[in-house]
């Protein structure tokens, strides 16, 4: 009886057919009556995707093509307002001569912070694997930064770094004598200040527990035969442990890179973007573009440039993990 | 073979004191992270309860001369604090109750029902978790100021209610799935609704899901930024995060101290997060987990 309640569950599956309206009309009435109690169910997300997702989408496409200032009906450009973009500085001169810019500390930070957050993160993670006593205690130490609120993180941070009586500037001109870096102030500092804030609240959070749980799904009798074997410990990590964990390092690099091209409310609050552009980020520029000039057109063309961006990215990623990602073969 | 064993013993004593040293090494290591972390935290409280005074003073000084429990007073009402934290409640509170229940309904709909094209729907929920916000950030703006919702709460809630997030239909689909379907036969047979067995069965099996997403949504309302940043305008509407970026932005007459309120301000912001940090950690932890391995 059991088995064949179970395989009547296991047909349950969606039997790929492309015309719905035929296979509802051929439908008894009880399996009729199931499909339509069904999409009632899913109809609160199927009104939400129109109307926030599907709609929004092709209606940002459009106005990518078109000059519209909100206030001015909107006026075909066609693809004018990509030119724009790309005909900046250095690769134009009468174009957006902050596309290129922008776009630049973007990827400079992605290269930047990604693979330190990744790593760090790894570290740490390793780290809370090892303690054998506490590992609660260390846990939330390194997981609160992560759930702070982003502005008030920066807030935090502004104040240890005031170049004057900062703590950080004390503890320098205590140290050495000398006076310490401008920080977000600086050319040279803001973009590695940023970089600072957004590690201390990267390497702890979502990262750290997904290595954390990928190194404990690590079975121990594996490490035991190995040692048996007379491999050492760093022989057992990188034969053992990384391939076993890459898929956690895929999954947390991919992520970074994405959530990279995004980065705005750090550098939004603590910096505006300066001085003098250094921390004038992508998602800025848009932000810009599309709430202080009310330039919506050329707004939407950024935020799908932005979009192939990403998405040449995840599947370039994705082709390569290919090469060096381990998954079980039972999975 | 004395000499054989007093050398195995003096092995064994070897190898315990480097593997003493090497705890002491990875427990110091770890400590001093641990401390390193929670610094700018720890150095915020403390700025917070400052006197003007203490604060603007060089070299600072560690811990407040004198306890100025008024900073948080002072920021509550005169700083607009309380307003703040008020709409924060208001807005973070209707958008959990959206996300949870939308996201259940909908990832019930998912896991129970045969229905024509479910296969093809649940992957158009999976896909877009890959698009990037700015590519809708735009239209939904001017969707929202066509209907007037523009510097009203309606933009941060209403949305919540259709759907609910697609990585939490995945969640809740997933856990769903893991519940007997036999139960569900068995009330059907015995002439129960679905919407009786939703309530039923369901949701009490589903309760650490429930709790794990709930605890997810609760954090992305609190924190959301760029939301009240776009669809806010008069103050008296502002969330707790825009409020604190107000503040900071404030400028007000030549050298009046506002520092002692911004810090008392950010730790009254992260105070909440920190509160359901402990009293739910295992559920936050089961959550990113989950992203982790499934998504």
């Amino acid at each position: 009886m059991a088995s064949v309640a179970k395989a009547a569950s296991a047909s349950r599956g969606f039997r790929g057919g492309i015309d719905p309206l035929g296979e509802i009309k051929s439908m008894s009435a009880a399996r009729r009556r199931e499909a339509l109690q069904g999409y009632l169910f899913i109809a609160p997300w199927v009104i939400g995707f129109l109307s926030f997702t599907f709609y929004p989408m092709i209606s940002s496409f459009w106005y990518s093509f078109n000059d519209y200032k909100i206030l001015t009906p909107a006026v075909w450009v066609g693809l004018r307002n990509y030119l724009y973009a790309f005909t900046g500085k250095p690769l134009g001169a009468d174009g957006d001569p902050l596309f290129w810019l922008s776009l630049l500390r973007t990827l400079t930070w992605g290269v930047v912070t990604v693979p330190l957050a990744v790593f760090g993160a790894l570290l740490t993670a390793v780290l809370l694997n090892q303690a054998a006593r506490g590992t609660s205690i260390y846990r939330t130490c390194f997981f609160l930064p992560s759930l702070t609120p982003g502005v008030a993180a920066i807030l935090l941070w502004t104040w240890i770094l005031q170049p004057q009586i900062g703590v950080f500037n004390s503890v320098i001109k205590a140290a050495t004598g000398l006076q310490g870096p401008n920080w977000l102030g600086s050319m040279e500092w803001a973009l590695p200040s940023l970089a600072m804030i957004s590690l201390w609240s990267a390497v702890g959070g979502s990262r750290m527990i997904i290595f954390l749980a990928a190194l404990q799904g690590v079975p121990k009798e594996v490490y035991e035969s190995a040692k048996v074997d007379g491999a050492n410990a760093i022989q057992s990590w990188w034969h053992i442990t990384v391939p076993l964990i890459t898929p956690a390092i895929f999954f947390n690099l991919l992520l970074g890179i994405i959530g990279s091209f995004h980065v705005f409310t750090s550098a939004f609050v603590a910096t505006g973007g300066g001085p003098a552009y250094a921390t004038y980020f992508y998602a800025l520029h848009l932000y810009n573009q599309a709430f202080k000039s009310f330039d919506m057109g050329y707004a939407s063309a950024l935020a799908w440039i932005l979009f192939v961006i990403i998405m040449a990215f995840t599947l370039v990623q994705i082709k390569l993990s290919d090469r060096w990602v381990y998954y079980e073969a039972a999975r | 073979m004395s000499a054989v064993s007093a050398a195995s013993v003096r092995a064994n004593q070897v190898a315990r004191v480097a593997k003493d040293v090497r705890r002491v090494i990875l427990y110091v290591v770890t400590i001093s992270l641990s401390l390193l972390f929670m610094f700018p935290f720890l150095w915020t409280v403390s700025s917070s309860l400052k006197t003007v005074g203490d604060i603007l003073a060089y070299p600072p000084t560690l811990l407040p001369s004198v306890i100025q429990w008024q900073n948080y007073l002072v920021a509550w009402e005169q700083a607009s604090f309380g307003i703040y934290a008020q709409n924060s409640v208001i807005v973070t509170s209707l958008s959990l109750i959206g996300t949870v229940s939308s996201s259940f309904f909908v990832a019930y709909g998912f896991a129970r029902f045969r229905f024509p094209l479910r296969g093809f729907l649940f992957t158009v929920v999976l896909s877009t978790m890959l698009l990037p916000y700015e590519v809708t950030l735009i239209p939904i703006f001017l969707l929202f100021r066509t209907v007037g919702w523009v510097d009203t709460w309606l933009p941060l809630i209403v949305p919540s209610y259709f759907g609910g997030g697609a990585f939490n239909i995945f969640l809740f689909r997933q856990f769903i799935m893991t519940i007997p379907y036999e139960l569900d036969e068995a009330a059907l047979i015995d002439g129960a609704s679905r919407v009786r067995i939703l309530w039923n069965i369901i949701v009490p099996s589903a309760k650490p899901a429930l709790a794990t997403v709930g605890v997810l949504a609760f954090i992305g309302a609190w924190n959301d930024f760029m939301g009240p940043l776009i669809f806010l305008n008069s103050q008296e509407k502002f969330t707790v995060s825009l409020g604190l970026y107000a503040l900071r932005n404030y400028v007000g007459e030549p050298g009046e101290p506002k520092d002692h309120l911004l810090m008392a301000g950010a730790v009254m912001a992260t105070i909440p997060i920190v509160i359901l940090f402990f009293v739910a950690q295992k559920y936050f932890v089961q959550g990113i987990v989950t992203t982790g391995l499934k998504g």
